[in-house]
């Protein structure tokens, strides 16, 4: 603090200091705060608002488990409550998302960090982003017309032999994770791509020089060495896959249904702000819980993500 | 097992820029090799071609009489210690050295045996569990020997692997290096441009510029009879005399220069091409007397303490300056600075000599 006096004078360090108290305090911790509050607040007709029946409970955070169905899980006969198993099937189809992230991005950032002429990699970053200036909404509707049944990815599969009749993309849970993995994935490629990039070429090339074949040089010098940077990029795209709400609304199937989608349910269908704010934070909370053990079973520290 | 390696019109060309030009050696079986030149001068490019990372666009590279051409880094008999070192900061010093025998499925319990043998003969006993980051920089560089070795490489290459230390401990290591050579008997080819590295520790030199192998001769002779005036320069010190040649006779010449006629060894195939008078400091003598030759009248301008020698530094009367360097054994006497004196060396030990053998 007393550096930046010095440097910026009192009146700058005060703004700035008061900005971002701001930014922290107003648009970050009080919303918060208010959902957390409400979340163990039943919902009641305004009038009853602030009256007796207006206590703190955990009923909100209950409900999770009211409503079961039949369904299987490997096989085996389960009953399960409706949103538990919603919540169940979200977090399975984010790991997902975030192995087929996981899948496309490192070649690629392998090759782009290690392979590529340095001269071409403006041109093929430039390539990797001009598709982001484009609205999530669009891209996933774009998405959506390429898997219709009638659309053009069937049409190029017919015409190519490769299908004898249309294949249904959108079934299930296909379709949204085929959106997540594109919309996700360069918040995949891009640590990977980093932390590769920190690698000592001459590392590979002794690796490769004592013997090693390339998929020995990648699983104990490469990988190894960018584990923070897969670590980082995991945590980002299973969190944001999670979180998603757009494209599983929009690619989502007649048999899909995405956590956030529950909570958006309970928020503009039910108008029940407070069962919605309790979804929102279980969400939160396990998926926090579900990334520190990942986190914790890769053996990866928080501190090497930041770097 | 050591192997020899034979190049044979090596050339190397990245785009229109000739890395290596014509490149010709044969380097014997347990021979201690260096490639001496400055950066640039293709040295490490010829390195990388033995190595397997890059194929020479003309000419062959044969180990222990083999063609290697396609053959992968992988699969040649070479080990490359890096001028970094390269060595693996996630993996514990024995997994380090040891690695070379992972990837060929030896189990762990031999890999173990071995790293901690290869620990004993580079003198680093007891260091396996620790990590790199806990080494010194000497130590690291046995730990990269130790990991090069756990191979058995018929040939090392070594790319400057001590430039990053200090002058003490480049000094110990090289010692280390020719006793790990002599002890292991494997071929060792060495990049340096350290003239001293080069001439204490290698069998036999090879001196390079502009991606030409100037000179391939032992040390001994390439100190005392360079073929041309860049080897000459780059092993040593100079005094060089411009000049005209005059007359000829028993591979000595007449040499008309500014500071008078002089006389010096030439190689008879030298005759045709511009040349230059060039003495070492160390044979250039200062004395009161004028001598029968190469004399040149001079006053003394600097002296210049080294510990083991004095550097004088004087100039002729046409301001030309002759450096000699005075033994600091208390032989001879200091001389005074502005002393009016003698500067002359013997005939056979200066030699008239071309510029350096670069491409056109």
């Amino acid at each position: 603090m007393q550096d930046l006096i010095r440097r910026y004078g009192m009146g700058l360090t005060v703004t700035m200091a008061l900005l971002v108290a701001f930014w922290l305090v107003m648009l970050v911790i009080v919303p918060n705060i208010t959902l957390f509050e409400q979340s163990f607040r039943p919902y009641l007709p305004v009038v009853e608002i602030g009256g007796p029946k207006d206590t703190y409970s955990l009923n909100n955070y209950a409900k999770v488990f009211n409503g079961t169905t039949d369904t299987t899980f490997f096989g085996f006969p389960i009953t399960i409550p409706v949103h538990v198993m919603t919540f169940g099937l979200t977090i399975w189809y984010s790991m997902v998302v975030t192995l087929a992230c996981f899948v496309l991005a490192y070649p690629l950032a392998f090759f782009m960090a290690k392979i590529a002429a340095p001269k071409s990699l403006p041109t093929l970053l430039l390539l990797l982003f001009i598709p982001l200036w484009v609205s999530e909404v669009l891209r996933a509707f774009a998405w959506w017309i390429i898997l219709a049944f009638k659309g053009p990815l069937n049409a190029l599969l017919l015409a190519l032999g490769l299908i004898d009749d249309p294949v249904r993309w959108i079934v299930g849970y296909n379709a949204v994770v085929i959106g997540l993995t594109y919309t996700y994935v360069l918040f995949m490629l891009f640590p990977i791509y980093n932390a590769i990039a920190s690698l000592d070429t001459n590392q590979i090339e002794a690796a490769d020089d004592l013997g090693a074949p390339w998929w020995k040089i990648h699983w104990r010098i490469v990988l190894p060495h960018a584990k923070p940077g897969i670590a980082s990029g995991c945590v980002m795209v299973f969190m944001l896959s999670a979180g998603s709400l757009l494209v599983p609304s929009i690619l989502g199937s007649t048999t899909s249904q995405w956590f956030t989608q529950t909570i958006d349910q309970w928020f503009k269908d039910a108008l029940d702000w407070n069962t919605a704010s309790a979804y929102a934070f279980i969400l939160l909370l396990l998926c926090t819980v579900f990334v520190s053990i990942a986190l914790k079973l890769f053996k990866v520290k928080l501190s090497d993500i930041a770097k | 097992m050591s192997a020899g390696i034979d190049l044979e019109n090596v050339c190397c060309d990245f785009g229109s820029f000739r890395a290596v030009d014509n490149a010709n050696v044969a380097i014997q079986p347990g021979e201690f090799f260096s490639f001496l030149g400055p950066s640039g001068c293709g040295k490490t490019t010829i390195l990388r071609m033995i190595s397997g990372f890059i194929e020479p666009t003309q000419g062959q590279i044969k180990i222990g009489g083999q063609d290697m051409r396609g053959q992968r880094p992988n699969q040649r008999p070479t080990a490359l210690i890096f001028q970094n070192l390269a060595l693996f900061p996630l993996m514990p010093i024995w997994e380090n050295i040891s690695f070379g025998l992972e990837v060929r499925g030896v189990d762990r319990a031999t890999r173990r045996k071995k790293a901690e043998e290869l620990l004993e003969l580079v003198d680093l006993a007891g260091a396996a569990d620790k990590m790199v980051s806990q080494l010194s920089g000497g130590q690291k560089q046995r730990v990269a020997i130790a990991r090069a070795l756990a191979v058995e490489p018929s040939v090392m290459l070594l790319d400057e692997p001590l430039s990053a230390l200090d002058l003490k401990l480049r000094q110990h290591m090289r010692a280390e290096l020719r006793a790990i050579q002599k002890r292991t008997g494997v071929t060792f080819i060495y990049i340096t441009h350290d003239q001293g590295e080069a001439l204490a520790m290698s069998d036999r030199v090879g001196v390079m510029s502009q991606g030409r192998i100037q000179q391939i001769a032992n040390p001994r002779e390439i100190y005392n009879f360079p073929v041309n005036g860049f080897v000459a320069g780059f092993v040593g010190e100079n005094n060089v005399f411009e000049g005209k040649l005059g007359q000829v006779a028993d591979g000595m010449a007449a040499f008309e220069t500014a500071q008078g006629t002089m006389r010096a060894r030439l190689a008879p195939d030298a005759a045709k091409l511009a040349l230059r008078l060039y003495v070492r400091p160390e044979h250039t003598a200062l004395s009161a007397k004028k001598g029968t030759e190469n004399a040149v009248a001079v006053t003394v301008g600097e002296v210049s303490f080294e510990g083991p020698f004095i550097s004088v530094m004087s100039h002729a009367a046409d301001g030309k300056v002759i450096v000699s360097e005075i033994r600091n054994d208390g032989s001879a006497s200091v001389p005074e600075i502005g002393t009016k004196m003698f500067a002359s060396f013997d005939a056979a030990r200066a030699a008239l000599l071309p510029d350096a053998n670069i491409a056109r």
